[in-house]
């Protein structure tokens, strides 16, 4: 999808004047970070368990040439097929070549972050293969025409009537006056509606959580059973992953499975955690004939050695996404693209450029709960603040914040100059505001005055009433 | 695709600031892997002994909407699966898995009950399988693709019935998968030696064939687990269907089934 | 307690230009805790602003007459979790490859305490003689509580106040909107988030509330104030050095 990160500012306005999206945002802002942290009070390991699945993935990513290479032998051992692609298009064209190979129609898709990344969907469309999201919340927003606003949980920004909507616009083989009230008749309805597009699938996409090198098996983490149906029904299962996603061995994926599903939605483990590997085997009543394996780098591989490596460490879990007073205010369609929230803001400017991205990672307080919930100890507040050293060398943020900056540090540098002026300033202001001890409006100060007032200083700056004192004291 | 191949894996080695990695080092890396030492294991299940495993397993399984029932002998099967399906008021057929484990169940002591073996189809309403393990430490089973076990079994069905044993249930994931290295007939996680050399090293520890290059076809066996050993679907399913994605209000039955019912055979401990 | 120790006191750029009545409320604390205190006149700002503007060249011109301004004392304490923060954790973080600044950022970063966990967790106070007839709530600043793991400190010295009733804030451990910078770039998040605390602030009936930053106290302040509010929004350590009958509430009416 085209990126409308450039328009972060009135994306987050629109979000905010939403009253469907607040009150859907409402719902999952609390939800979430309660449920993750019940899960992990019930795992007094946890914190040990963050510290080596940082480790497991630095070391692979240390030495991601020698696990990719592993991995894909043993992937091409077991009868599966792998394929690289530097960029969005190569991967887009390599997955087309695969499904016409298969004379494909339908192809049902699992959720996957990277093939929004990559725009797949479109370009299957546009060349006369119909892509089928089975994922509940993928196939609403696909319905619906717009992207996903939450990395493993799309349609979080809509509230049930919305889908019931899509539902009676898109199922019109279905009564018009059938009841549509609850989730539970929704559900069932998305069910029944999807389960003759499982069976009759030419081709499976899925993604991957993990890609096991020791065995050559790549993994998803689901609760629907979708992702499953997807990869065992068509003739031809196809996982379009990124680079990063290797993991050394079955152990070493133990102990981030441990961390997701907890981080994630605060289950001890999802409902299905499946590890596939290459195509059916002789004997098999079922399973795909074909297994291939995408394999996209998409300006992964430049992020190492960096400063911004440890961001390869991420195993997509939302944590950060869920525990984000900006994402709950704005949701996720106000980052512009694929992935939202913190670690959107440190991904989409490596992926989009900065250039495009830049408001993402300079719209944080740096509040910091973020790296705080991050299972595998990403720096995230730092990484923006990686961003914005690069924004500023580039002279990329507006005129007005650059030079206001530039006065504040100029007179921050000459202590006699700034403890006049504070003097200057606190007597006026204190005096302007004394008597109500607030401002309702101030020129120059307007953004904050318009919603809030702003205290009056007491009058006297305190260096200088500290000055004072000493004197009285005969002190300096 | 080489052309691609080739640039990605240069693109790596250019930002680590390095060429391809020295024989000693991938010599290192491929023992780190043969030996796939265990990370921390949890101690929720690792410290229970088998009756506390079991239990356990029991616990958590129904913490995530699984009903469990608990027969003496797999003589008892046939009439639990028989009182299940009448108690959920569902239709006495179901297809079974082709599995061997599955053969000395008495079926015929339930001929009203209609059983087909075999891979499910798009209208078949309930299914029964055997596991390869069950993992206390979550109430996770596990469960491998093999021509007597398809998966469709386990996602195409409204209802799914699994017949675990007691012997089978293990503490940790860790556990089934060195169960899945043994039923391959490879070398399971070797203990530890007694002055262990730091994860990052690997050191071949068990791993005599923890040869660098030495890519033999099909068998190049820098890991312990061959992947012609791995069935093609492992699949660790942990509850039936669900999903969260309107309003967050989670819904069972998403598309996998909406009900997963576990028959726990007390058996006596398996030797070995 | 310890023996005596030369504080010098970090003032903070928002105390020292809006309300310096917090710098005499930590003097006075840090004074009962058995310190000197002195105050460096050559400090204005910790860094801050070019530091999270992506200003590393200014931020680190800053911190070096930080540095230079604090040397000798025995502790250097702020009566805010962002500029000790910004010290203790980002001061070495700048001087990463510049060992001998680096190895004097290390050592100022040793010294460097915020206020209230500077008086428990070094001066080992675990009470205050202060009265102060309220219930009030606590907001967690964000810098404080996750990069300096301010938490518990506050309200054991709060618990010992006489007539204070202390109820917990739901979601207090989330950010208020203030982010410095943020609040100015990014106004209508801003007042989302503050608008949000305030309204978790009065829907726990607290006559007050506290908080150990005086920007989110400004922040919070002032939304409260714009919506009629009669919630007394103070810095903790007005409460804890007995001082509160001495200056309005933040953004109140002189009485």
């Amino acid at each position: 999808m085209e990126p409308t990160s450039h328009s972060f500012p009135a994306n987050a306005r629109a979000g905010l004047a939403d009253p469907i999206l607040q009150t859907a945002l409402g719902l999952a802002r609390t939800g979430f970070p309660l449920r993750r942290q019940q899960a992990i009070a019930r795992l007094p390991e946890f914190e040990e368990l963050r510290e080596e699945g940082r480790a497991i993935k630095d070391h692979t990513l240390a030495n991601l040439d020698f696990y990719l290479e592993l991995y894909e032998r043993n992937v091409t051992a077991a009868g599966g097929q792998v394929h690289w692609a530097r960029t969005a298009a190569e991967a887009r064209a390599a997955i087309l070549d695969i499904c016409r190979a298969a004379n494909a129609k339908i192809v049902t898709k699992g959720k996957s972050m990277v093939a929004e990344e990559i725009a797949l969907n479109d370009h299957l469309e546009a060349n006369g293969i119909t892509p089928v999201e089975t994922d509940l919340g993928e196939y609403i927003i696909q319905l619906r025409h717009e992207p996903p606003s939450h990395i493993i949980a799309p349609a979080i920004h809509l509230m049930k009537e919305q889908v019931a909507d899509a539902f009676r616009a898109a199922h019109t083989e279905l009564a018009p006056a059938r009841p549509l009230t609850d989730p539970r008749a929704l559900c069932d309805e998305a069910r029944t509606v999807l389960r003759p597009r499982f069976l009759a699938a030419d081709v499976g996409i899925t993604g991957a959580n993990f890609l096991v090198a020791e065995t050559g098996s790549s993994i998803i983490v689901t609760n629907e059973g979708n992702g499953d149906l997807t990869q065992i029904l068509p003739r031809v299962h196809i996982v379009i992953t990124g680079i990063e996603k290797i993991v050394p061995t079955l152990e070493d994926t133990a102990t981030l499975l441990r961390l997701l599903a907890r981080s994630a939605t605060g289950q001890e483990f999802s409902s299905y955690t499946t590890l596939s590997t290459g195509p059916r085997r002789t004997g098999d009543l079922d399973g795909p004939e074909e297994y291939h394996v995408v394999l996209l780098d998409n300006g992964r591989s430049a992020l190492l050695g960096g400063e911004f490596q440890d961001m390869l460490r991420c195993l997509r879990c939302a944590a950060c996404l869920n525990h984000c007073p900006v994402y709950a205010a704005v949701g996720g369609h106000a980052y512009g693209w694929v992935y939202p929230g913190p670690m959107g803001a440190v991904l989409t400017p490596a992926l989009v450029g900065v250039a495009e991205a830049g408001h993402l990672p300079n719209a944080s307080t740096f509040c910091g709960r973020c790296e705080s919930v991050c299972p595998v100890k990403i720096p995230l507040p730092k990484m923006m603040r990686h961003w914005r050293e690069r924004e500023f060398a580039q002279h990329l943020s507006p005129a007005v914040y650059r030079s206001g900056l530039r006065l504040w540090v100029w007179v921050a540098q000459r202590p006699g100059l700034y403890h006049a002026l504070a003097g200057i300033a606190g007597r006026v202001l204190g005096w302007a505001g004394g008597f109500r001890g607030r401002f309702r409006a101030l020129p120059f100060a307007a953004g904050w005055t318009a919603v809030r007032d702003l205290s009056a200083p007491e009058g006297r700056s305190f260096q200088s009433l500290w000055a004072e004192r000493q004197r009285r004291e005969g002190r300096r | 695709m080489s052309a691609a191949r080739d640039d990605i894996l240069g693109g790596i080695r250019r930002a680590l600031r390095r060429g391809p990695l020295p024989a000693d080092t991938t010599a290192e890396l491929a023992g780190r892997v043969a030996a796939h030492r265990r990370n921390l294991v949890p101690a929720r299940a690792a410290a229970l002994d088998r009756a506390g495993r079991i239990d356990l397993f029991v616990l958590m399984v129904e913490e995530v909407q699984t009903t469990v029932a608990r027969v003496s002998s797999e003589q008892d099967v046939p009439a639990e699966v028989a009182r299940y399906l009448a108690a959920e008021n569902l239709p006495a057929e179901l297809v079974a898995a082709p599995d061997r484990s599955l053969d000395a169940i008495p079926w015929e002591t339930r001929p009203l009950l209609r059983i087909r073996r075999g891979r499910a189809e798009a209208d078949d309403a309930v299914s029964l399988t055997p596991c390869l393990a069950a993992v206390a430490e979550t109430g996770t089973l596990m469960l491998a693709s093999g021509p007597g076990t398809p998966t469709t079994l386990n996602f195409l069905p409204d209802t799914h019935i699994v017949v675990l044993h007691a012997s089978q249930v293990v503490a940790s994931y860790e556990d089934g998968w060195d169960l899945i290295r043994a039923r391959a007939g490879l070398s399971p996680n070797p203990p530890p030696a007694p002055s262990s050399p730091s994860p990052a090293s690997g050191g071949g520890q068990g791993g005599g064939e923890a040869a660098a290059g030495g890519s033999a076809h099909g068998a190049d066996r820098v890991g312990a687990v061959g992947p012609q050993a791995l069935p093609r679907t492992i699949n660790l399913i942990t509850g039936p269907s669900r999903t969260g994605d309107i309003e967050q209000r989670i819904q069972l039955g998403a598309h996998g089934p909406r009900r997963l019912h576990v028959v726990l055979v007390e058996d006596a401990p398996r030797q070995g | 307690m310890p023996g005596p120790a030369r504080v010098a006191l970090l003032v903070t750029c928002l105390v020292d230009l809006f309300r310096p009545s917090v710098g005499f409320a930590a003097v006075k604390l840090l004074e009962q805790a058995g310190c000197t205190v002195e105050v460096p006149r050559a400090q204005t700002c910790c860094g801050q602003p070019a530091y999270n503007s992506g200003d590393r060249a200014d931020a680190k011109a800053i911190a070096r007459q930080v540095i230079a301004a604090f040397a000798g004392y025995d502790y250097v304490v702020a009566p805010s979790g962002s500029c000790a923060g910004m010290v203790k954790l980002h001061y070495p973080e700048l001087f990463a490859d510049e060992p001998p600044s680096l190895a004097r950022a290390q050592e100022l970063a040793a010294r460097t305490h915020e206020l209230v966990s500077f008086l428990v967790d070094v001066r080992g106070l675990d009470s205050v003689a202060a009265r102060w007839q309220r219930t009030a709530t606590y907001h967690d600043a964000c810098s404080g509580l996750r990069e300096l793991g301010v938490k518990q400190q506050p309200r054991r010295l709060l618990a010992s106040v006489d007539g204070l009733t202390l109820t917990e804030l739901p979601g207090a451990e989330v950010c208020c909107g203030f982010g410095g910078t943020f609040c100015i770039k990014y106004p209508e998040i801003s007042d989302k988030m503050v608008t949000d605390k305030a309204a978790d602030i009065t829907a726990t009936g607290a006559d007050a509330v506290l908080a150990g930053d005086l920007g989110c106290l400004l922040n919070i302040a002032g939304k409260l104030s714009r919506r009629g509010s009669r919630v007394e929004v103070r810095h903790v350590a007005e409460v804890l050095a007995d001082m509160t009958g001495e200056v309005p509430a933040i953004a109140a009416p002189a009485p």
